[in-house]
């Protein structure tokens, strides 16, 4: 939940020569400490209550078996030599292989990861289509009804569990109108056509647009439509109350009201003074929405059986697959801290404030 | 919460009741925000009610499968016999509804308080001693934070119960997944609070008076700077009961045997929406949207009127609650 986000704290003038350089260098640097917290505590977490293997075949197996297969895997050395192991291969870039169907994780990671990230996208276009128009008509009409609405339809979307409204759109779109597919990233047939690409890139829409069938293109389309709107709700509403916000209080700045008393009308005001700064801090809060995006990806991909990640993590959850959940956790967390370093840049570039 | 809810009702003597938390808000608010305030506050109360009297209110218990005239069957539409009908299981939705209340509320309650314990205290030594540890605890706390909590939770659940699933083992694994997820964020709301008092004339004067830290910390500081807290626990509340739907529905709930879990219920629902049966999953997640609706909505209120960004204010100076000063209906803050 966002606590109105205040404009970045005080500004310390500083000599502006490579100040920009130097703030991506420290930020840079701060991943890495990051992702070994991460790292390190999903690890510590998940060793020292047991090891994978009781996990998923405790009780299955006679004991005699079962520590030979730990021994086997080396479960059963001294913690710190699995960690520095461990540690050793996520520099690697190895996180793993999966217990249960014996894949690399980075495998599971470019196999399925295509289909998060374009869902990921559908969702952040579905959150700024709706949310950003809608946060600003919900400020200007602040405390009249458009905005007693918009708010409460705000606080809606945050408050149903991705997965009930995709049970519910799923309900009323694929099953009782029956104009959408109930799941999945495309139908069979299509599937098919588009494997017969050379290198096809994993990502539906473009693979379709490849095949130049339009069919193939609008079966593809027509999949991404309830998922992107589920997950892209979710996000849409922290927008439109973060907007709303914003919007709000750079209405009530000095500079707005300095033009405000020269005459210049209120939507005037609205569109060309409030509008544009109140979106800076938009850029920031984007960064904590990935996070909260790959979390809802998770439950949306479950729920349309979307194979992306997330689904395939809930399926590893049920097989008790606990190597292949670590391995696809630390991954995530790499991913986090990259996207989190390449938005605090991005915010850096555009509003100076941010580099203290 | 349950106290200041329960009190709610009963506002007009001024005195110390009328400075309880979300009291003194709910007599400081106008128009709107009063609307959403007290909405929230009829959701949060009929949750509690629920969960407190859910043996009384719900017809038949959370695991019952026969009654006296035979078994349920399963995936019944609603009848008189069960008013939400049944679920794939067998088991009667309205009950199952109604009991759920009771299992959220626990893992409410119990990751709230460890949050906070934890939370506070973490943020009390960080901010008051600063230095080192400061730094690595504010590191650790943000790399948490950043983090998709959900997966964290996941983590957390597979740690502390191995994906056995017993009432209270169940209710310990959400409650203690959301509370790591917690920590960081009363650890950050409390560091910057005491940040900020540590600084101030009286906790300098108690130091040259000769106190001790612990009795500044906790005399002088801790009781100064919990301000901020009753809007963050509402606000975490309503989060720690959708990170425990979303946990139970991707097979880490409560098996439906040991407590009646709503996100469990709705995993189980999936494949009956695809068939259009929409009882066993549209009833368990009008639940949670209503609850976690009440909770966010008491929190936003809460939130709006501690930022004097968006606080609507009535006409004329800052209305002083201990003043009792009736709030005038429907004045627009227009400038």
């Amino acid at each position: 939940m966002s606590v109105a986000v205040d404009t970045p704290p005080e500004t310390t003038t500083k000599e502006s020569g490579g100040s920009l350089g130097r703030y991506i260098l420290v930020r840079a640097l701060l991943i890495i400490p990051t992702v070994f917290i991460l790292v390190t505590t999903v690890f510590l977490l998940m060793r020292t209550t047991g090891d994978p293997i009781t996990a998923s075949q405790g009780g299955r197996l006679p004991p005699d078996q079962l520590a030979e297969r730990i021994h086997a895997a080396g479960y059963d050395r001294p913690l710190i030599t699995q960690y520095l192991e461990y540690l050793g291969g996520i520099l690697r870039g190895d996180f793993g292989t999966t217990l249960s169907d014996r894949r690399p994780v980075t495998e599971v990671l470019l196999t399925f990861g295509s289909a998060t990230l374009e869902l990921a996208i559908y969702a952040l276009i579905v959150a700024f289509l709706l949310g950003i128009p809608l946060g600003r008509l919900a400020a200007y009409h602040r405390d009249k009804a458009p905005d007693a609405v918009l708010r409460v339809s705000a606080i809606l979307a945050y408050a149903t569990p991705v997965f009930f409204a995709g049970l519910l759109l799923k309900l009323i779109f694929s099953v009782w109108l029956g104009v959408l597919p109930v799941a999945g990233r495309a139908s069979t047939r299509a599937e098919l056509t588009m494997q017969k690409l050379d290198n096809p890139t994993g990502i539906y829409l473009i693979d379709a647009i490849r095949t130049g069938d339009p069919a193939v293109i609008g079966d593809v389309l027509t999949h991404a439509v309830l998922p992107a709107l589920t997950l892209g709700l979710l996000t849409a509403g922290v927008f439109l109350r973060l907007v709303r916000t914003n919007v709000i209080s750079t209405f009530g700045a000095g500079y707005v009201e300095a033009a405000r008393s020269r005459g210049v009308p209120e939507r005037r005001l609205l569109r060309k003074h409030a509008y544009k700064p109140a979106l800076i801090p938009i850029i920031t809060v984007i960064g904590l929405q990935i996070a909260l995006l790959l979390g809802g990806a998770v439950l949306t991909e479950t729920t349309f059986e979307w194979k992306g990640l997330g689904f395939q993590l809930a399926q590893y959850l049920q097989a008790r697959d606990f190597v292949a959940v670590q391995g696809i956790v630390a991954v995530l967390a790499v991913i986090v801290a990259l996207t989190n370093f390449i938005v605090d840049v991005i915010a850096a570039l555009i509003d100076p404030r941010v580099r203290y | 919460m349950a106290a200041s809810t329960a009190t709610a009702s009963a506002v007009p003597q001024r005195s110390r009741l009328a400075r309880l938390p979300v009291v003194a808000q709910l007599r400081q608010s106008v128009g709107l925000q009063r609307g959403m305030l007290v909405g929230g506050l009829v959701l949060t109360g009929i949750f509690l009610l629920t969960a407190a009297f859910a043996p009384v209110l719900a017809p038949y218990g959370y695991a019952q499968l026969r009654d006296a005239s035979g078994s349920f069957g399963a995936q019944q539409p609603p009848s008189a016999e069960h008013l939400l009908g049944t679920t794939v299981g067998g088991y009667d939705v309205l009950s199952r509804v109604i009991w759920g209340a009771r299992t959220a509320f626990l893992v409410i309650v119990v990751a709230v308080v460890a949050s906070i314990l934890v939370g506070v205290l973490l943020g009390l030594i960080s901010g008051y001693f600063g230095g080192w540890l400061d730094r690595i605890m504010v590191m650790i706390a943000d790399a948490i934070y950043a983090f998709p909590s959900l997966l964290l939770a996941i983590v957390l659940a597979i740690v502390i119960s191995g994906g056995q699933s017993s009432m209270w083992g169940g209710i310990f694994a959400a409650a203690l997944s959301i509370t790591v997820i917690f920590i960081p964020q009363y650890l950050r709301v409390t560091r910057s609070e005491v940040i900020r008092i540590k600084s101030e004339a009286f906790v300098e004067s108690a130091r040259v008076i000769g106190a001790g830290h612990v009795r500044i910390m906790t005399r002088h500081v801790l009781r100064n700077s919990t301000r901020t807290l009753p809007l963050i626990l509402t606000l975490n509340a309503s989060e720690a009961i959708l990170t425990l739907a979303g946990l139970g529905f991707l097979g880490f709930g409560i098996e439906p045997t040991a407590a009646a879990e709503w996100g469990y219920d709705l995993n189980k629902s999936l494949s009956d929406v695809t068939a259009g049966i929409w009882w066993t999953s549209v009833f368990p997640g009008l639940a949670i949207v209503l609850v976690v609706l009440g909770l966010t909505l008491v929190g936003e209120s809460l939130n709006d009127l501690a930022d004097p960004r968006l606080r609507k204010r009535a006409a004329g100076p800052e209305p002083v609650e201990d003043l009792g000063v009736e709030l005038p209906e429907q004045q627009e803050g227009e400038r």
